[in-house]
């Protein structure tokens, strides 16, 4: 592996492991902040146990994206120094705004959230913790802007043979990202309700194996409660109940959220980089059907033995163009669109090393696009379609004794992370072999900008550099995976207790008293 | 003279005072946790007096790496190049450090506590050494092309200058964290640290005010000398204030010292914002590695109204914060144990045994 090959593993392992953390984070914390809304409101206990347990599972994963996301703002000049020179002018305005606007928002909260339990008081605590959600959210919107015009550059004129920014408010407000980014946080609510949901079923189910909840004649559940177990009472039951719900309807709303915002992405996505859209599909040829099952070698570079065996006529229109006629155009046909607009070969130019005058392979690999497309769909589908049976299995207040289901809703919290994972990868990969990929509507024009993978990696870097950091952040990524796990697992058996000490201890008079002095939270 | 660049020049060096003002104490807490704490409830104490901040601290150097993105990509893109493998070692200190922190007091068993403080200690440390080698690289140059990339092997950036800008954010960011832990904390704590400071401060700064010496007579002016005159008054007055018991101007007068050397630093090597080693010719300058004019404006208007309201609000943070904390403020440490554990008495198998319970 060359310099260029390792420093887009490097890219493609910790941005994927980043955005494991980050839609939890996104998901979660909105969902925390409203179960403290209804408590604030509500004064109804389960829902303080509610913000406390899912708040400290919050935070065992927040801070994990908070490490990860370091390694994202500095690995573009680390790694891709040419890449960062050539876009700076455009690409770094969203990274300095989303550390000023976002991330001192969320730090600076969130540490008064978790930490001024006692300090502030209720309302401006509640508040505090609003921010932070917000301040997740600004992010969200920042880190795509700047994404968004690495997919459809705007708001630029070439100067010296570089995107110079003429129009911020064209790269704000950038189509791409409009849509980019309500998908992206409707997909990260998803992650967040597959998890309430998963680790609510357990606790119900839990609470019947041991016997303190039981069902009534008719069905229905009669909640009981074990004095000997901390945090094992009425209440209890209601928490992981509503809990559970809660993921459900929230996993369902995503998914219906992320359809609808998907179909709009798609067709967009059919303009700006039809490549993409047509590797999406391992469409070779003009067509109006959508592939259900293609076999063949999809990655080969002129589809010549891809073959569609499973088809929907008419689908692949529909998804384009909204009509179920209009012919799409497959692979065949845009490849010499393409070369004809952006050249066969790669320019001599030193920037490209040893890849200079290499043939430019138009086409994304098709099996991670084909692929990646149809995960990301599926399991999305599938988070929904289980949250429904969730919803339909627990309509009589608790969960089925069964074991498996148990295993399976808990297994099912993996599957909305997959699908944010294999959106991206497809989304990232689809763009190849372009970093920054042209925008069609400036076809022949001067001011049109792209700029191919292969040179925008860092020329001084050598491979042995590379190398070293892709195994050691994989190292340090793959133990601190192991420990973040493990870590979750120990809080979420451990209940609300886990979360809330004071359940654990017995007070004669009920009251929990403790000196002003003691602080209400501490490392 | 270009205006905006200049501008976002002295932003960029605000911004890396402010990281180095605000996550200096919080990093040399950090390492005070293995040179200075002797038990566990020392330790979290420590740990409490820096906990709400440390992360709104770190923002300020994500902020000053996008800001430098931002502004000037030529800098940004050849000296985060040139330095990789440093980098990679900040980013995995600074990783390990942030995790720790919050993972520290997740379970009660000395050996997670213990394993995790060394995690806190060593990240802070090598944060510390390696942004401080970063800072003193761009201040003496790195061995660049006319293209801005390193030339030579993955350690062609070393010099004594990277060591003595490590050392020099070790040691500030040490006795700057115990003149911190004298105003925020109380008890025996407090006297030790109050003591420490008072021992170690000059030792402390000495390699900073080395470096801030040799910049300025490599390219200093009537002006920056004047900052590291400043410097040095302050420097002096913040000892001998805390020879006298005064906690808070001691930290405060650190403060001064700090951002008069530091901005006597980027004033001396000002226009040279990266300098080569191998020519002068290929040195990047605030003009030669800046943004357009048209970004560098937008970018100016978010600061104008982004910059104070952080301000506002991380003050305002500290302000809610402001209480001592001592060993009578730390809650009992708590286990988490499963939910089920007293299964026993349900009369159901046996409970799994606990690390640690």
């Amino acid at each position: 592996m060359d310099a260029l090959e390792i420093a887009r593993w490097q890219f493609g392992i910790t941005t994927v492991y980043h955005f494991m953390m980050v839609p939890l984070t996104i998901g979660l914390g909105l969902v925390v902040a409203v179960m403290q809304t209804i408590w604030f409101r509500t004064r109804r206990p389960e829902y303080l146990r509610m913000t406390k347990f899912w708040g400290k599972l919050f935070l065992i994963n927040f801070i994990m994206g908070v490490a990860t996301g370091l390694v994202q703002e500095f690995q573009f000049g680390m790694a891709w120094s040419e890449y960062s020179r050539f876009v700076g002018d455009v690409f770094g305005a969203p990274l300095a705004m989303e550390a000023l606007l976002a991330f001192f928002v969320e730090s600076t909260f969130l540490g008064l959230w978790i930490f001024g339990w006692k300090l502030l008081r209720p309302g401006l605590h509640l508040t505090a913790l609003w921010c932070a959600v917000v301040g997740s959210a600004i992010s969200a919107y920042f880190i795509i802007v700047a994404n968004s015009w690495m997919q459809h550059p705007v708001g630029v004129t070439v100067v010296n043979g570089h995107p110079v920014m003429t129009d911020a408010w064209a790269v704000f407000t950038n189509n791409t990202a409009l849509v980019a980014v309500p998908h992206t946080l409707l997909g990260s609510l998803g992650v967040a309700g597959a998890f309430l949901l998963g680790i609510s079923w357990y606790h119900l189910w839990q609470r019947r194996r041991d016997g303190i909840d039981t069902v009534g004649p008719d069905g229905r559940v009669v909640p009981g409660e074990n004095p000997e177990l901390p945090g094992r009472d009425r209440t209890d039951h209601r928490v992981w109940l509503r809990s559970l719900r809660i993921g459900a309807v929230v996993a369902m709303l995503s998914f219906a959220g992320t359809a609808v915002t998907g179909d709009i992405q798609g067709k967009l996505m059919f303009v700006q980089q039809p490549m993409k859209m047509a590797a999406a599909e391992a469409a070779c040829h003009d067509g109006t059907s959508f592939s259900v099952l293609s076999v063949g070698d999809v990655g080969s570079k002129d589809c010549s033995n891809v073959s569609a065996v499973i088809e929907i006529p008419g689908l692949l229109s529909f998804l384009a163009h909204g009509d179920f006629t209009t012919n799409v155009k497959g692979v065949n046909s845009l490849i010499p669109q393409y070369q004809a607009q952006y050249g066969t070969n790669l320019p001599d130019n030193p920037i490209y090393g040893d890849r200079a005058g290499e043939a430019i392979q138009d086409v994304p690999v098709m099996e991670v696009t084909y692929w990646g497309f149809r995960m990301m769909i599926g399991f999305g589908g599938v988070a929904a379609l289980a949250a429904a049976v969730a919803l339909y299995l627990t309509r009589k207040g608790t969960v089925p004794r069964a074991r498996w289901l148990m295993r399976l809703a808990v297994l099912g919290i993996l599957a909305p992370f997959g699908a944010n994972a294999a959106g991206w990868i497809f989304t990232e990969m689809g763009r190849q072999p372009f970093v920054v990929a042209p925008n069609p509507s400036m076809a022949g024009s001067f001011d049109q900008v792209f700029m191919f993978t292969a040179a925008a990696v860092s020329p001084g870097v050598s491979a042995g550099e590379l190398l070293t950091s892709l195994i050691v952040f994989c190292v340090v990524y793959a133990s601190l995976m192991v420990v973040e796990v493990r870590l979750l697992w120990r809080y979420t058996r451990g209940g609300v207790a886990s979360a809330m000490p004071e359940l654990a201890e017995k007070h004669d008079d009920g009251e929990h008293k403790q000196s002003d002095d003691v602080l209400a939270f501490a490392y | 003279m270009e205006t905006l660049p200049t501008v976002w020049f002295c932003a960029v060096a605000l911004l890396w005072i402010g990281y180095l003002f605000l996550e200096g104490f919080d990093l040399g807490v950090g390492m005070l946790m293995k040179l200075f704490a002797r038990n566990d409830g020392e330790r979290r104490v420590l740990l409490n007096t820096v906990g709400p901040v440390w992360d709104g601290n770190e923002v300020w150097l994500i902020t000053a790496a996008g800001a430098t993105f931002a502004a000037f990509p030529r800098w940004y893109a050849s000296l985060f190049s040139g330095l990789y493998l440093p980098l990679t070692l900040t980013l995995v200190a600074l990783i390990f450090r942030a995790v720790a922190f919050e993972y520290r007091g997740k379970i009660a068993s000395p050996r997670w506590t213990a394993a995790w403080d060394w995690a806190i200690a060593l990240g802070s440390f090598f944060a510390a050494f390696c942004v401080g080698a970063l800072l003193a690289l761009t201040t003496t140059g790195l061995p660049l092309d006319a293209n801005g990339d390193r030339v030579g092997g993955p350690f062609a950036w070393f010099s004594g200058y990277a060591v003595l800008g490590g050392a020099a954010v070790v040691g500030f960011a040490l006795v700057h964290a115990l003149a911190f832990l004298a105003l925020k904390t109380d008890g025996e704590i407090r006297t030790r640290a109050h003591l420490a400071f008072r021992r170690w401060m000059p030792l402390g700064i000495l390699p900073l005010v080395a470096w801030v010496v040799a910049i300025q007579l490599r390219s200093g002016n009537w002006w920056t000398w004047t900052l590291t005159a400043v410097a040095a008054v302050a420097a002096t007055a913040a000892w001998a204030l805390a020879q006298r018991g005064s906690e808070g101007r001691a930290f405060l007068l650190m403060a001064i010292f700090l951002t008069a050397g530091a901005a006597g630093i980027f004033g001396a090597v000002y226009p040279v914002v990266l300098p080569s080693t191998l020519d002068p010719a290929n040195s990047l300058t605030v003009a030669t590695a800046s943004s357009s004019a048209y970004t560098l404006g937008v970018m100016s208007v978010v600061a104008l109204i982004g910059l104070p309201l952080v301000l506002a609000y991380q003050s305002w943070t500290y302000w809610v914060f402001r209480k001592r904390v001592a060993l009578g403020s730390i809650p009992a440490a708590h286990n988490v144990v499963p939910a089920f554990l007293t299964r026993l008495v349900t009369g159901r198998e046996a409970p799994e045994p606990q690390t640690g319970a």
